[in-house]
């Protein structure tokens, strides 16, 4: 009992480490993945530019709920015109990282660690050794860098697109002042509130790519070796996005 | 090489978009950069206020209840040390009586401030950059409670000073009854 435990503690430590000279060899890496850049554009195009569709269509119904929710409450108050104050901060602070990092790891970190699960599995990356391309540079790079750099601009359209869909419901449907709103808006939220939704969605991209590239790089190259490393990186992505968010926050206050 | 370019063209759009959202939330939802404004014919008016609270710019001006403009800049006038309201009054409302009134109030328990027009009687209306000259204070509510303790304890020496007790400005504010207490409690 004591010793599975022990065992399964060393295991955790070891993936940790594992992930850790991972994400070393790949910043090692970088600098030479970054003259080919056409890679790296896309690998930007395919984890960001084809997320759009659902991170816009998720801010868009997240916004509205906000504004929906916070005008119900807000009007107990009778402070109605505060609405916008707390979608913006709610927005920019909180949900739009965690929820884009979320939707991200499921629609870009699947299909990263699939796809490379499977070059691994059909030999693609042993036949890329042989002719002496290191799959990291890559394969593995240009894919972690595309992440990294679609994550914050996807939470930035996140939060844009949640904002007018509390703008919507809040002034369109429910009558809020539209002045109040924006002006309040303005009066109360921050440069620092829109850096932390930087810094939080800088660190969940980077989370979720090394993931995702890591699971599948190191998947067993059988059809369900690939299932699971997709299963993990959905998995593991979601707990160590909200984990890190807690640690963020907690920094910022 | 063409599947390739659209790739990159796609790339680049997404990033532009991310950008300019970026570029939105920084202006739009701070007071940082320009607010886009808004549009129709607007003529401008001012007001001096002892007080304006925390009245932000973009409060709305409302006339019965009813929007007619919105603050546009707040100022403060540095010889008589009062705050200089500009607004910007819609153009259709332009027959609002010249010696009409403006009061700052609060919207609901917890809202921000907007100014309340009350239309005076004169013939003459408001012009493009006129001011207001009838104005209210915001209610600030410290000073609010400042007054009443000082009622309340003006009230207190009222009643008791004939009794001639030394009426102590600490016992004066929490005894709102006028009964004669020739004894005070003691303090400890």
């Amino acid at each position: 009992m004591i010793g599975e435990l022990g065992r399964s503690l060393v295991g955790a430590l070891g993936g940790l480490g594992d992930i850790g000279l991972f994400l070393l060899r790949i910043v090692a890496d970088t600098p030479r993945a970054l003259l080919r850049f056409d890679l790296i554009a896309k690998q930007v195009f395919n984890s960001g530019a084809l997320s759009l569709v659902i991170i816009m269509l998720s801010g868009l119904f997240v916004g509205m709920v906000l504004g929906l929710q916070g005008f119900e409450l807000l009007q107990r108050f009778g402070s109605e015109e505060a609405l916008g104050t707390a979608a913006a901060i709610g927005l920019l602070r909180e949900l739009s990282p965690v929820i884009t990092a979320l939707l991200f790891a499921g629609r870009a970190g699947t299909a990263l660690a699939s796809e490379i699960g499977l070059m691994r599995a059909t030999d693609q990356l042993s036949a890329m050794e042989m002719m002496a391309v290191d799959p990291i540079s890559r394969v593995v790079v240009p894919r972690f860098l595309g992440g990294v750099i679609a994550m914050p601009l996807l939470a930035a359209i996140f939060s844009m697109i949640g904002l007018y869909g509390a703008q919507l419901i809040g002034v369109q449907m429910m009558g809020v002042d539209s002045g109040s709103f924006w002006s309040q808006m303005q009066g109360a939220v921050e440069l620092r509130d829109i850096n932390e939704g930087l810094v939080k969605s800088a660190m969940f991209g980077i989370a979720c790519s090394l993931i995702a590239v890591y699971q599948g790089y190191y998947a067993d190259p059988t059809a369900e070796g690939v299932g699971l490393a997709t299963t993990r990186t959905v998995v593991t992505s979601a707990v160590v996005v909200l984990f890190l968010d807690y640690l963020v926050t907690s920094a910022f206050l | 090489m063409g599947k390739s370019s659209t790739l990159n063209v796609g790339a680049g759009a997404f990033v532009l978009l991310g950008f300019a959202a970026l570029a939105f939330l920084t202006t739009q939802t701070t007071n940082h950069g320009i607010h886009l404004g808004t549009r129709g014919s607007f003529y401008a008016i001012t007001a001096k206020f002892d007080n304006i609270g925390d009245l932000k710019v973009g409060a709305p001006v409302s006339m019965a209840g009813v929007d007619v403009g919105r603050v546009t800049r707040i100022d403060l006038d540095t010889k008589q040390f009062k705050a200089v309201v500009s607004m910007q009054l819609d153009s259709k409302y332009n027959d609002i009586p010249s010696d009409s009134d403006a009061s700052i109030y609060t919207q609901g328990l917890l809202g921000g401030k907007f100014i309340g027009l009350t239309a005076g009687g004169a013939d003459t209306y408001l012009k493009n950059n006129d001011q207001i000259d009838f104005t209210q204070s915001a209610i600030v509510l410290e000073n609010l409670i400042g007054q009443l303790v000082a009622n309340f304890s003006n009230k207190g020496s009222d009643s008791s000073g004939s009794s001639g007790s030394s009426g102590s400005s600490g016992s004066s504010g929490s005894a709102p009854t006028p009964a004669p207490s020739p004894k005070p409690e003691k303090v400890k």
